[in-house]
C-alpha cells in the first residue's frame, strides 16, 4: 500500500462528482491510500490568479503548507489544481521576498511553507507508482479493444511539470491500453477545451469543443477519456449545445480515466458515478460487450 | 541618454509584476501568436501586446480585452524559444488592469472571474451554482434563462449542488488573506 495526501479539488465534489467517486473507488484495488488533506480549500484557481495573482498564491500556499506537514506526496486528480498548485510553488521558490511575506501571513494559522513538497497529478501516480503492468494484472473485465480517444487537455502536460511530452503525450494512452482498450490516434489530444470561458465566451468555447469531438469521431473513437474535470464537463454537458449550434449529432460518451479503469477492474458503474455522466455513458457497458461479440466474430457495431 | 528619475516605465512595471518577469527576453518571433487557439479573438495577440508594452502603451494595453480571452492553455509558453510564458504575462496584465480600475468592454470574462473569486472568498471553495447565478444576473439575465435546461441537467445528474459546502479551513483562509493584505500594505 502506498500513502498519499489527497487534494480532490472543488469540482470533484460537484460538477465532476464522477471524478471524485471513481478515484475513491479505484484507490483501494490499486493499493493507493488517498488521505484527504484536512482543511483544504480552493487551490487558488486560474480566475483568482487573473484578478489578484498575489492573493491566489497565498490561497495555494495555505494548502501547500498543510500538505507539507503530512510528509507525503500531494496528489490531485484535477488538472487545473495541479497547474495552480505547482505554479504557486514555483513562484514562491523564484521570489524569496514573496515567500517571506506569504509565510508571515500563514503564521496567523501556525503554518509555514518551506518548499519541500511534491505536487503530483493522479495520472503520474497511476503511470509511475502503480504502473500499467500492475493495472493490467488487476483487470477483471477486459475492455475488448474498445476504441478510446485519450484526451489529455492542456493543463496536465503544459506547463511542463512532468515528464510527458507537451504536445504528443503518451501517459494516458499507456493507461488506456493497459485495460485492453485501443487508444486511437488523436491529434488534438492536448488541445484546450475552452476551460472556464465556456461560461463567459460560450460560442468561442463551443467551437473548440466541436473540433475535439470531431477529431475523436473521425479517428473512430467510441468514447473519449480524460482525467480533467473541466474538459469532461465541457465535452459532456455542453455536447448538446455543440449539436444545436453546429447542427451536428455527436453522441459520444465522455469518461474520466478513473471511470474507465474502474470498469476494467470490475467495479459497479454506480460506484464510479457513471450515472452522473450526461452523454450516453450508461451505454458504455453495452459498447464493451458488443466489442466482445465482435471479437468472437459477431455482429457489426 | 536622458534618464527620467522616478519615472517608472510601463515595461518595468510589468516586469515587476508576478508573471511579467520574462518580458525583456522576448525576441518578437511570433511563435506564441501562431500557436494561440484564440489569437483571432484578441485585438492584440501575445506577440503584439508584448511589443505594445515595450512601447509604453499602458492605457491601450490595460484597457484592452485581449488578455481576458487567454484560456491559460500554455501552448505559447511551451513553444516560446525564450521561455517568456505569455500565459503568466496575461494574468499579470489582468491583475494590473483590475488593480488600477480599468474597465474592460467586449467580454464578460472579468465579471465571470469576479463571481468565481467571490464564491471562493465566501465559502473557501467554488460553489458553481451560486457563481453562475451571480454571473448571469450581473451580466445577462436573459442568458440565465437560456442556460436553465443545462443547469437542470447538471442538477439532475447530481453535478450542481444548490447549497454551498463550507470548507473547514475557510476561517483560517480568511485570516491569512487579511494578514497578507496588511503585510503587503505595510511594505
Ligand atoms: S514566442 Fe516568445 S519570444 Fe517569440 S514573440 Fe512570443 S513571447 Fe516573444
Ligand atoms: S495560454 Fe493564452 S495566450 Fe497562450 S496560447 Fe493559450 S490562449 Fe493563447
Amino acid at each position: 500500500m502506498k500513502y498519499y495526501s489527497y487534494f480532490p479539488g472543488c469540482s470533484a465534489g460537484s460538477t465532476a462528482i464522477g471524478l471524485g467517486l471513481s478515484v475513491q473507488a479505484i484507490a483501494e484495488p490499486l493499493d493507493m491510500e488517498l488521505i484527504e488533506l484536512e482543511g483544504w480549500t480552493c487551490c487558488g484557481s486560474t480566475p483568482y490568479g487573473s484578478l489578484d495573482e498575489l492573493e491566489a498564491v497565498v490561497v495555494a500556499a495555505r494548502n501547500l503548507a498543510l500538505a507539507e506537514k503530512t510528509g507525503l506526496d500531494l496528489v490531485t486528480p484535477c488538472s487545473s489544481c495541479y497547474v495552480t498548485l505547482n505554479g504557486a510553488a514555483i513562484h514562491l521558490e523564484d521570489h524569496p521576498e514573496l515567500k517571506r511575506q506569504v509565510n508571515e501571513a500563514l503564521a496567523v494559522a501556525n503554518l509555514e511553507y518551506h518548499g519541500n513538497l511534491r505536487i503530483r497529478h493522479l495520472v503520474d501516480v497511476l503511470l509511475n507508482d502503480v504502473t500499467p503492468e500492475v493495472i493490467a494484472s488487476k483487470v477483471q473485465q477486459g475492455l475488448n479493444g474498445l476504441k478510446v480517444a485519450p484526451y489529455y487537455g492542456c493543463q496536465l502536460v503544459r506547463p511542463h511539470y512532468g515528464s510527458d511530452d507537451t504536445e504528443f503525450p503518451q501517459s494516458l494512452d499507456l493507461l488506456v491500453e493497459s485495460l485492453g482498450a485501443e487508444a486511437v490516434p488523436y491529434p488534438l489530444k492536448a488541445r484546450c477545451c475552452g476551460g472556464a470561458l465556456i461560461i463567459s465566451e460560450q460560442s468561442l468555447a463551443l467551437g473548440l469543443i466541436r473540433k475535439l469531438l470531431d477529431s475523436a469521431v473521425r479517428n473512430g473513437a467510441q468514447c473519449i477519456v480524460t482525467p480533467c474535470p473541466l474538459c469532461q464537463t465541457n465535452l459532456d454537458a455542453y455536447q448538446s449545445q455543440v449539436n444545436s449550434k453546429f447542427k451536428t449529432d455527436y453522441n459520444l460518451p465522455i469518461l474520466f480515466v478513473s471511470q474507465l479503469i474502474g470498469l476494467a477492474l470490475g467495479i459497479a458503474s454506480n460506484s464510479l458515478g457513471l450515472n452522473t455522466n450526461i452523454a450516453r455513458s450508461v451505454t458504455i457497458d453495452r459498447l464493451i460487450k458488443e466489442r466482445g461479440r465482435l471479437d468472437n466474430g459477431g455482429g457489426k457495431i | 541618454m536622458v534618464v527620467f528619475v522616478g519615472m517608472k516605465s510601463f515595461v518595468n512595471e510589468v516586469a515587476a509584476t508576478l508573471g511579467g518577469e520574462h518580458i525583456y527576453a522576448c525576441i518578437q518571433c511570433g511563435i506564441c501568436t501562431a500557436s494561440c487557439p484564440v489569437a483571432g479573438e484578441m485585438e492584440y495577440p501575445p506577440r503584439k501586446i508584448i511589443a505594445m508594452i515595450r512601447a509604453g502603451m499602458r492605457d491601450e494595453v490595460l484597457s484592452s480585452s485581449s488578455m481576458w480571452y487567454c484560456l491559460s492553455c500554455h501552448l505559447c509558453g511551451c513553444r516560446c524559444p525564450r521561455k517568456v510564458k505569455p500565459t503568466e504575462l496575461a494574468h499579470a496584465l489582468e491583475s494590473l488592469a483590475v488593480q488600477h480600475g480599468y474597465k474592460v468592454k467586449k467580454t464578460y470574462t472579468p465579471a465571470m472571474y469576479r463571481s468565481f473569486v467571490s464564491s471562493i472568498r465566501a465559502n473557501g471553495r467554488v460553489h458553481e451554482f451560486g457563481m453562475m447565478l451571480k454571473f448571469y444576473l450581473m451580466t445577462n439575465p436573459l442568458a440565465a434563462l437560456k442556460m436553465l435546461p443545462l443547469g437542470l441537467k447538471l442538477f439532475l445528474h447530481r453535478r450542481m449542488p444548490l447549497i454551498p459546502e463550507r470548507a473547514k479551513g475557510k476561517e483560517d483562509l480568511s485570516r491569512i488573506i487579511q494578514k497578507f493584505r496588511e503585510v503587503i500594505a505595510s511594505q
